[in-house]
Order: C-alpha cells, then sequence, then structure tokens
C-alpha cells in the first residue's frame, strides 16, 4: 500500500514541472544554444552525471509504502537495501571490521568473563577465518569488477544501439557530417559514464551485504546506509526550499520592476527588512516556534512535517535575493525595444508581462535554483548543530556530523561518521557547485548570485 | 555629506520600526506566552494556576497592545507590546525565562570576546581574500589561475564545520599549537582566539576570492586599464593600483553582505571554542529555548546588519568620489 508523505508531494511536483520546464525549453533555441554550451563542457557533464545519481538514489527514496508485516514506513531504497538496513550491530564498528570496535565482557568457553571485542553479528560473518579477510575482500573486488565490465559491455551496447535507433527522429535538423561528429562524442562519453556507474554499482552490491563497508554507528546502524538515505533529506532541503520560493519571489519581483510605484516601495520595504535579519536567526526563532505546537501522526509523518515545515522557513528568509535580482532584471526588460514595441502595438500589459517578461526571466530563476542548492545542503548541517535542523530520527549529514562531534573527543577516536558524511556531502555540493558554474556562464556570465 | 549620513540614518527607521514588529509577531502573536510559559515549565500536565504564576512573574500576563483595564497612557504602556518590544529600541533588553538573568549587561559583558573574534576574522579576511584574487587575476590564462578556481571551488563545497572540527583536531588535538577550546581576559585571549579567526579566514576564502576574481577580470577589460597599459605601465602598477581602486567598490559591498554570516560564524565558531561571547549566549539560549534571550538576539543581530549596510554607504562615498549624496 503506497503512502504519500508531505515532502513527497512537493518532490513529485518538482519532478512535474522540471519535465515541464525541459519540453519547452527544448522548441527555444535560446536554451537549446546554452544547453549545447554545457554539453560541450566535460567537467559539468561529469557533474550532471553524479548529480543524477544522487537525484535518482533521492527519487527511489521518495515513493513510499506502508510494509505489511512491521507496519512501519519505507521507501524503494529501504526495500532495494534491506540487508543493509536490517543488519544492526549492536555498537560501534570500523569499516570492514569482523569485530566490534569497544571491548565487552564475554563468556569464554570454560565459562570465565574476559574482556574482549565480541565479533560481529553480520559483519564479515560468512568468514569461517577471520585471517582470510583480506583474501575475501579482494575476491570479491575481482568478481564484481569483472561482473561489472561485463554487465557495462552490454549495457553501453544496448544504449548505443538505442541511441542510435532514437538519433534518427531527435536529430533530423542537424547537418549529417556534424551530425557524424556528435555521435561519436555522444556515444564515447555515454560508454565512459555506463562503465564509471555500473562498476562500483557491481562492487557495492557484492561488498555491501557482507561488510558493513563503512564501518556502523553508536547504536550499530550501517552508516553507509544513514548516508544513502541522507541524500533525500539534503536534496529535499536544497531543491523544495528554492520551489517553495519561486512563485513568490517572481510574482513580488515582476510586480515591484514592471509596475513600480507604490507597489515597488512596499515590496522593497518588505524584503529589505526581512532581509536585516540575520537569516540564522529568523530560521531559529520559526523553528522554535514550530516546536512549540502539538505534533500527531507517527515517527515517519512527524519527521517529514518538520523537514517541510524547515524547507518553507527557509524558503521564507531567502526568497528575498531572487526576488532582488528578478526585480533588477525586469527593470532592466521593461525598457527593451522588444518590450516597448510590444506596447505601442497596444498589446495588453498583462500579456506583455507573461509572454515577454517572466519567460526571459526564468534563466535568473534556473541559476539561483542551482547556485542556492548546495548553500541550502551546507546550511542544513549549521542548523543541525545548532539544534533546530531536521527530525533527530530522521538521517541526515547534519545529524550525522553533530554526533561525530562527540565521537572525535573520546578514545579511540571513532572518524567514519564524520568521514562517510564528508564525502557523501562533498560528493553532491562540489558537483552542484560546479555545474551551477557552468550553467551561468552559458545562461548569463555576468549575473553575480 | 553630513545631511547624507543623516538622511541614510532616517531611512533606517522604518527597517527597525518593521524588524521590532516582526519579532513581536512571532515571538507573541504565532504562539501565545501560554505554550512558552508550558516549554518553559516543562511539564507534561501542568495547571492553568503555575503558568498564570509564571506568566505574572515575567510580566507576560498583560495583554498585547491595548491594555483596558488601567486608564490613561498606560493603557498602551501596561501591554506585552509596550514593554518587551518598544523597549528594544532603546536597547533594555529586560531578563531572561529561565534564570531571570539581566540580558543587557549579559550582552555588554560578552561583546568584547565576540568582537575579538569577528573583527579580526572580517577584516583580515578580506585582505586575505583580495591578495589571493589578485595574485590569481594576476596570472590569468595560467595553470595557476585555472587551478586555483578549481581549489576555490573545491573549498566552497566544504562545510564550515569541517573546516572548524577538523583544525581543531589537527591544531589543537594533534599539533598542539593552539589549545583546544576556553577563553581567558587580558594579552592572553589571543592565544585562544588565534585558531577560531584561523579557521574562519580559510572557511570563507573559497567563495570569496573567487568572486572577487571575477571583479578583477571584468575591470581590467575596461578602457582605463588600456591606456594605463598603453602608455607603458607595467602590469603591477596597473593592477595593483588602477585596477584595485576600482574593483574594491563591488567588492566592498558583497564584504558588507557578508557581516550576518559572520554572525552564524561566531555562533558555531564560539560554541566550538567554548568562547563566552554572544554566539555561545545565543547558541545556549536556543538549546535552553529562552525565548527572551533569543528575541534579543535576533534584534541586536538585525541592528547590526543595518548598521553595517549604513556605514559600507558611508565607505563608498570615501572610495568612490563619483557616488552622488542624493
Amino acid at each position: 500500500m503506497f503512502r504519500i508523505l508531505p515532502t513527497d508531494i512537493f518532490v513529485f511536483i518538482l519532478v512535474a514541472s522540471s519535465f515541464i520546464f525541459i519540453v519547452s525549453a527544448r522548441r527555444r533555441e535560446y536554451w537549446r544554444a546554452a544547453w549545447r554550451q554545457v554539453r560541450s563542457n566535460p567537467v559539468a557533464m561529469v557533474s550532471l552525471v553524479v548529480l543524477s545519481l544522487y537525484v535518482s538514489i533521492a527519487l527511489l527514496d521518495t515513493v513510499h509504502f506502508v510494509d505489511r508485516k512491521t507496519g512501519a514506513t519505507l521507501s524503494l531504497l529501504d526495500w532495494i537495501a534491506a540487508p543493509l538496513r536490517e543488519q544492526v550491530e549492536r555498537t560501534y564498528s570500523a569499516p570492514f571490521a569482523t569485530h566490534q570496535y569497544t571491548k565487552e565482557s564475554v563468556e569464554t568457553s570454560d565459562g570465565k568473563p574476559t574482556r574482549s571485542y565480541p565479533p560481529l553479528k553480520y559483519g564479515g560473518a560468512h568468514l569461517k577465518n577471520t585471517d582470510s579477510i583480506i583474501e575475501d575482500i579482494s575476491k570479491r573486488i575481482v568478481q564484481g569488477t569483472i561482473q561489472g565490465i561485463i554487465l557495462a559491455i552490454v549495457l553501453s551496447g544496448l544504449i548505443v544501439g538505442a541511441y542510435h535507433f532514437f538519433s534518427k527522429i531527435f536529430m533530423r535538423d542537424i547537418h549529417s557530417a556534424q551530425k557524424n561528429m556528435i555521435s561519436k562524442r555522444a556515444v564515447l562519453t555515454m560508454v565512459k559514464i555506463t562503465f564509471a556507474i555500473t562498476i562500483p554499482l557491481i562492487l557495492l552490491i557484492h561488498l555491501s551485504p557482507y561488510y558493513h563497508i563503512l564501518g556502523t554507528d553508536k547504536v550499530g546502524n550501517d552508516v553507509f546506509y544513514r548516508s544513502i538515505k541522507s541524500i533525500r533529506t539534503g536534496l529535499v532541503i536544497g531543491s523544495v526550499t528554492t520551489l517553495i520560493v519561486i512563485p513568490f519571489a517572481i510574482f513580488f519581483g515582476v510586480l515591484a520592476g514592471y509596475f513600480g510605484g507604490i507597489a515597488d516601495d512596499i515590496i522593497q520595504y518588505i524584503y529589505s527588512t526581512l532581509a536585516s535579519i540575520p537569516s540564522v536567526l529568523l530560521i531559529v526563532s520559526f523553528m522554535l516556534l514550530i516546536e512549540l505546537g502539538e505534533s500527531l501522526g507517527d515517527i515517519a509523518w512527524r519527521a517529514d512535517r518538520r523537514l517541510l515545515s524547515l524547507c518553507i522557513i527557509m524558503g521564507i528568509t531567502s526568497w528575498t535575493g531572487l526576488c532582488r535580482l528578478i526585480r533588477g532584471e525586469t527593470l532592466k526588460l521593461r525598457e527593451l525595444e522588444y518590450v516597448q514595441a510590444a506596447l505601442s502595438f497596444g498589446v495588453n500589459r498583462l500579456r506583455i508581462l507573461f509572454k515577454h517578461i517572466v519567460p526571459n526571466l526564468m534563466h535568473i530563476v534556473l541559476i539561483s535554483f542551482i547556485l542556492r542548492f548546495s548553500g541550502l545542503v551546507l546550511a542544513e548541517a549549521v542548523l543541525a548543530y545548532i539544534g533546530i535542523g531536521v527530525d533527530p530520527t530522521m538521517e541526515s549529514w547534519g545529524n550525522m556530523i553533530n554526533t561525530a562531534r562527540l565521537e572525535l573527543a573520546r578514545e579511540p577516536v571513532v572518524w567514519w561518521n564524520l568521514l562517510a558524511a564528508f564525502f557523501f556531502m562533498f560528493g553532491l555540493v562540489l558537483p552542484a557547485n560546479l555545474f551551477g558554474d557552468a550553467l551561468r556562464d552559458a545562461l548569463d556570465p555576468r549575473l553575480k548570485t | 555629506m553630513t545631511v547624507y549620513i543623516i538622511r541614510r540614518c532616517l531611512y533606517a527607521i522604518p527597517i527597525i520600526a518593521g524588524v521590532n514588529l516582526i519579532i513581536f509577531f512571532l515571538f507573541f502573536y504565532v504562539n501565545s506566552p501560554d505554550d512558552m510559559a508550558r516549554k518553559i515549565l516543562g511539564e507534561k500536565n501542568i495547571t492553568q494556576e503555575a503558568i498564570e504564576h509564571w506568566k505574572n512573574e515575567h510580566n507576560y500576563h498583560l495583554p498585547l497592545f491595548i491594555n483596558r483595564q488601567v486608564q490613561g497612557l498606560s493603557q498602551f504602556s501596561q501591554t506585552i507590546f509596550f514593554q518587551k518590544s518598544i523597549g528594544l529600541l532603546w536597547f533594555d533588553f529586560g531578563k531572561s525565562d529561565r534564570n531571570n538573568i539581566d540580558i543587557g549587561y549579559q550582552i555588554r559583558r560578552r561583546m568584547k570576546p565576540s568582537l575579538l573574534i569577528a573583527l579580526p576574522t572580517f577584516i583580515l579576511g578580506i585582505l586575505v581574500e583580495i591578495t589571493l584574487a589578485m595574485i590569481l587575476a594576476y596570472f590569468r590564462r595560467t595553470y595557476i589561475d585555472y587551478y586555483g578556481v578549481i581549489l576555490c571551488v573545491i573549498m566552497m563545497s566544504i562545510s564550515a564545520l569541517f573546516y572548524i572540527i577538523g583544525g581543531q583536531y589537527l591544531f589543537g588535538i594533534v599539533l598542539k599549537l593552539f589549545p583546544i577550546s576556553g577563553y581567558v581576559t587580558g594579552v592572553h585571549a589571543l592565544k585562544f582566539t588565534a585558531l577560531p579567526v584561523l579557521i574562519g579566514i580559510v572557511a570563507a576564502i573559497g567563495g570569496y576570492v573567487r568572486f572577487d576574481r571575477t571583479i578583477f577580470l571584468e575591470e581590467i577589460t575596461k578602457d582605463y586599464i588600456r591606456t594605463a597599459r598603453s602608455k607603458g605601465l607595467p602590469e603591477e602598477i596597473v593592477l595593483f593600483k588602477h585596477c584595485l581602486k576600482n574593483a574594491l567598490i563591488p567588492i566592498l559591498t558583497t564584504a558588507v553582505m557578508t557581516i550576518p554570516f559572520l554572525f552564524m560564524g561566531s555562533l558555531l565558531m564560539e560554541s566550538f571554542f567554548a568562547i563566552p561571547g554572544l554566539g555561545s549566549f545565543t547558541i545556549d539560549a536556543i538549546q535552553a529555548q529562552d525565548f527572551a534571550i533569543v528575541r534579543s538576539m535576533v534584534y541586536l543581530g538585525s541592528i547590526l546588519y543595518i548598521a553595517g549596510l549604513i556605514l559600507t554607504d558611508i565607505s563608498y562615498t570615501l572610495v568612490d568620489p563619483r557616488i552622488r549624496f542624493d
């Protein structure tokens, strides 16, 4: 039985609107030219692939259903990664460890209690002799790589075949000589990407059910599973926040820029007042107040509602920047010849707005959407540290870093929680920044956001 | 000039009033003092009497805007709005909700450690960023510039938390160059503030160096630079004298825009390094859910930001004589 949580709706809206956007942008030469420029930038394309990996994991994690046996709300990702989710140890264990990280009293065979590192319930449990662990891991890596290569060859064959089949339909308007050149490069890129995704994926399938590849945390949860689950939280905060803001920012920005007068004064007053309150403090005060309200529903529902309110609140504090940009651009567009021409032809002012002004603001919206994204993902971690981030029961990189602080102070140091959060976060924010830069250079190099 | 400064300050008045209203709306209208009392007293099934008692103690029992039970002017002064919000205008912060601490006294006492961290971070940060950006601009279209920009993007993709945790771990625990955390008054305070300042600067480098560099590169393509070159000035003079002066205007603007983030930086920095400043004061209040302190800090933060904006506008006129005063 499927279940839809509050943020799921927004994720679906986001997917639908990006689909509509891509379909309508394909028809405009301005967007197509920008896309050609982005496509020819290898760094941007690699970033795009990494980003789409993250997005697909987040989408898998967005389709929720109620488990019949336990009654818990699970997502498709939970279902796929069931071994990771269910293999819970007692407490800390290092990456690829077969024994616990902390000593415990264990009864030896003759009944005397001794302090030693007990073996893990699941990590490396299939090994008969724990000394053969390196042999076992390398065997699995070799096996996984070979299988990955075979699968990648098959997959890229299929993809290239499909590409050649569909390219007749998609590239009707391109010269045949040019077509050859493009398709050669495109095919090569697609093959590379297929290899880069398939091999690590197969390796993961070979290793992660048998070992905790990033260790376990204090209550024995697999850190790799937690990091993967955090992806959705990070992506939702980074994207839904801006999605909520966009309609308001466009509405007020255009209103202020196009109609001017009192509307402009009022809107400018509102956003400069809101912008005067440091955003962290504004978020803090909103979140403290929201905590006061009674919360209904089960754990999953409450955690998700808190995530949504965090998005809304971060949206309220961050719409001013986008609004200011849009107002400035509208002021500029209003004076351009084609808008003046439309006006002198007697075109309705509302029609001018929707036909000539709003479509030409879209590049600003898109650029700030992507450039804001990474800032929001980073802000989530800071808010979690202050104690007003997402629900503590919800997996997020911020929560992971927050708990990792205490783990660094203990002896011996537990480092894998922090490192896992670091790399997963870095792996999302860096491509987002690089892709955003490339997109900005293609769309509007002079825009400073 | 004086007229300009006065007018600029007058513009700030409606903004301050707006901030005050927003804070009042958030803290007293969105949720009632009853909710706050329940949170502070912290028990599930708490009697209405206890709530009333707490409200009486903290002056939250008054009506929001107009008190109809009394006569004359005190109809307005005997209200929550007057007692809790108007007082903020002349920095009368009142007492905290939890332990009846005098907030104003705490703020005055904690101002100095905060400034000792925030000011050096801000000023040294700008100097370091501009220098690095100019080096990148000087070596434009070389590998130094190319890899420098990549390094900047990498650095800005790392959360500030990692800089703090990593820096504290590396310099405090492994190398033992600085004390891990704490604070003393007097000259020895430097020992404790050096590491937070250093980390604060490093954490901000990525984004701002990259931004400043684009400003320099934009300035370099202008006509007066070509003139300067064609009259035979060496590239160093062109860049470090002519270009720098003009690029300072947009750079200063963005620098001031970072003032609120400076506040956020000190929130983290002070709480990680256990420095008794405003940031750690705020974090403690947030974690203890002391609304009176949070409210005061929100207001103070906004005032600092507005003051920062006025200061930039004034500093413009010093940097750029072309800026008109009307």
